[in-house]
């Protein structure tokens, strides 16, 4: 059982407290939602699993053992890939060359079809597979980011606001592709500013504000919105 | 036709191109090693140095000329790697001033260590001279350091044109250079590329020590100093972070430095480089980014 479990996690830049205790679990074949608003510590968390923020207390595990204090490519090659804020895809590379870069944290040796899980999910991927990823869409890039990061075949993916920015029927499509994966039987952790599908998807979700728990929601309050907002002011 | 034009000779744009190479060579190892740690190393005319002297003494040895390019490359790689080791890994993640100073040290230890051990007067690298003298071709002699040059620095180049594109640890390397933090994410060893740059580096360092050398036996501590610097410009000129502009950057300025030094007559050769620093200022008044870096690409929502 390979599940991503935070216990007590605690960021802290300088004199600023960006996530104060925060425990959660996130299980193989489940997606796990965490919703606040901006600043309340939801990028930081990932940034803290990735290895590429100060964890100030607390501890990240994956499947019992710790990867507090770890680097980034560590990380990584533990099996937990990020596919971050605002993508980072390489602009100057082709599609494939991003997808390839995605196998550096694979740790089973790469076939001749590593990259079909990317073509599979999102088959525009594969249409522009020799294109320079800078000319994709936002949208064919959020997808190329999404597809960069399962070619490493991960245990755990976390997304750091995959809808930023996109048009609603790109959104559906991310959305789709996050059940899918979750099919896969990964464990997904879902950092998102679209509250009402993020909890409407996720198989929880956790309401952050100024670094801490507040509620857990599940897919039944999806329609709850007095709830959801009473959260995201409390 | 531009050469009857320009009144230049077949051996001075041999000549030209020979060192257009060379710098090539020389920009491409200075831009891997800036790509991936934002470090511009200064002490890359001391390791060219370092080379030139190690087959220099190998000749005084009566060592074979083989014998000496193999000294070279060993001498080359081995204070590379100290270097990495000692210096730019401790350093890694500070400021670029920090690193910056840190190279302008290591070159002023090496040359004066090259001061002390070697002494000021130079010492002739024999074994390779004959790479001076003449070739035929065609009814044109030309020197064949020239000829040697231009071909080694072509087979170089196609073959780390190759392992950028063609290999994974090319294709990190590369990533690197765009987005350090990015490829760690991406589960990129932040030691391998690094350590694969900096050994890529200093081979550059070894081809271009043996062909300077080539050129101008005579080695001193000051050795490769003049061609750092205005490689350094080059690089400038083509574009710093990207290996294809930096070496067409290296190229161009050796080869406007060949042509020039040909051109002009030999009681004024001491203005070459004002000439070629003025040209390097205007092209970057006009081109700020560089002369072969197409526009920064847009990035989209």
């Amino acid at each position: 059982m390979t599940t991503l479990a935070l216990d007590g996690l605690s960021v802290r830049y300088g004199p600023v407290d960006a996530v104060r205790g925060l425990s959660l679990e996130v299980k193989p074949g489940e997606i796990v939602g965490l919703i606040g608003p901006n600043g309340a510590g939801k990028s930081s968390t990932l940034h803290a699993i990735m290895g590429a923020a100060p964890l100030a207390g607390g501890t990240v595990t994956l499947g019992g053992r710790s990867l507090s204090g770890r680097s980034s490519e560590d990380v990584a090659r533990a099996g937990i890939a990020l596919v971050p804020e605002g993508r980072r895809i390489f602009a100057e590379l082709t599609v494939e060359e991003n997808l390839r870069l995605g196998l550096a944290a694979r740790r089973t040796p790469a076939n001749g079809d590593a990259l079909e899980p990317a073509f599979e999910l999102f088959p525009v991927l594969r249409d522009f597979r020799r294109r320079s990823a800078g000319a994709l869409s936002g949208g064919q890039q959020q997808q190329l980011a999404i597809g960069r990061a399962l070619v490493a075949e991960p245990d755990v993916l976390l997304l750091d606001e995959p809808s930023l920015g996109l048009a609603p029927r790109i959104v559906d499509i991310v959305f789709d592709a996050l059940a899918a994966i979750r099919e896969r039987g990964l464990a997904v952790l879902l950092v998102e500013q679209r509250a009402q599908r993020t909890v409407a998807l996720a198989d929880r979700s956790h309401v952050l504000a100024n670094g801490q728990l507040r509620l857990t929601l599940g897919p039944e309050d999806a329609g709850d919105t007095e709830r959801l907002i009473s959260a995201y002011l409390a | 036709m531009i050469v009857a034009v320009l009144n230049i000779s077949w051996q001075t744009l041999a000549d030209a191109l020979s060192l257009g190479g060379i710098y090539a060579l020389m920009a491409v190892g200075i831009g891997l090693v800036f790509g991936v740690l934002r470090l511009v190393n200064f002490a890359y005319g001391q390791l060219i140095m370092a080379g030139a002297y190690s087959i220099a003494y190998a000749s005084v040895w009566g060592w074979p000329a083989w014998a000496g390019v193999l000294l070279c490359f060993g001498v080359v790689l081995a204070l590379s790697m100290l270097m990495d080791w000692l210096v730019f890994r401790p350093l890694r993640g500070h400021s670029p001033a920090v690193m910056l100073v840190a190279t302008f040290a290591i070159a002023f230890l090496l040359q004066s260590i090259a001061v002390l051990a070697f002494g000021q007067l130079g010492t002739i690298a024999s074994t390779i001279g004959p790479l001076n003298q003449p070739w035929d071709i065609g009814g044109v002699e030309i020197r064949k350091i020239a000829i040697v040059s231009i071909a080694v620095a072509a087979f170089c180049l196609v073959l780390l044109q190759l392992l950028l594109t063609r290999t994974s640890i090319g294709l990190h390397m590369r990533a690197a250079a765009m987005d350090f933090t990015t490829s760690r994410m991406l589960g990129v060893r932040a030691n391998r590329v690094v350590g694969g740059a900096v050994l890529i580096s200093g081979l550059l360092a070894a081809v271009s020590a043996f062909m300077l050398t080539g050129r101008n036996p005579q080695v001193t501590p000051i050795f490769g100093l003049d061609d750092t610097i205005i490689v350094l410009a080059g690089v400038v000129l083509g574009g710093l972070t990207r290996p294809i502009p930096a070496t067409l950057g290296g190229f161009t300025i050796g080869f406007a430095s060949g042509i020039l030094g040909g051109a002009l007559p030999t009681n004024q050769s001491q203005y070459l480089p004002s000439f070629l620093f003025g040209a390097v200022i205007v092209v970057l008044l006009l081109r700020p980014n560089g002369l072969f870096t197409r526009a920064a690409a847009v990035e989209r929502l």
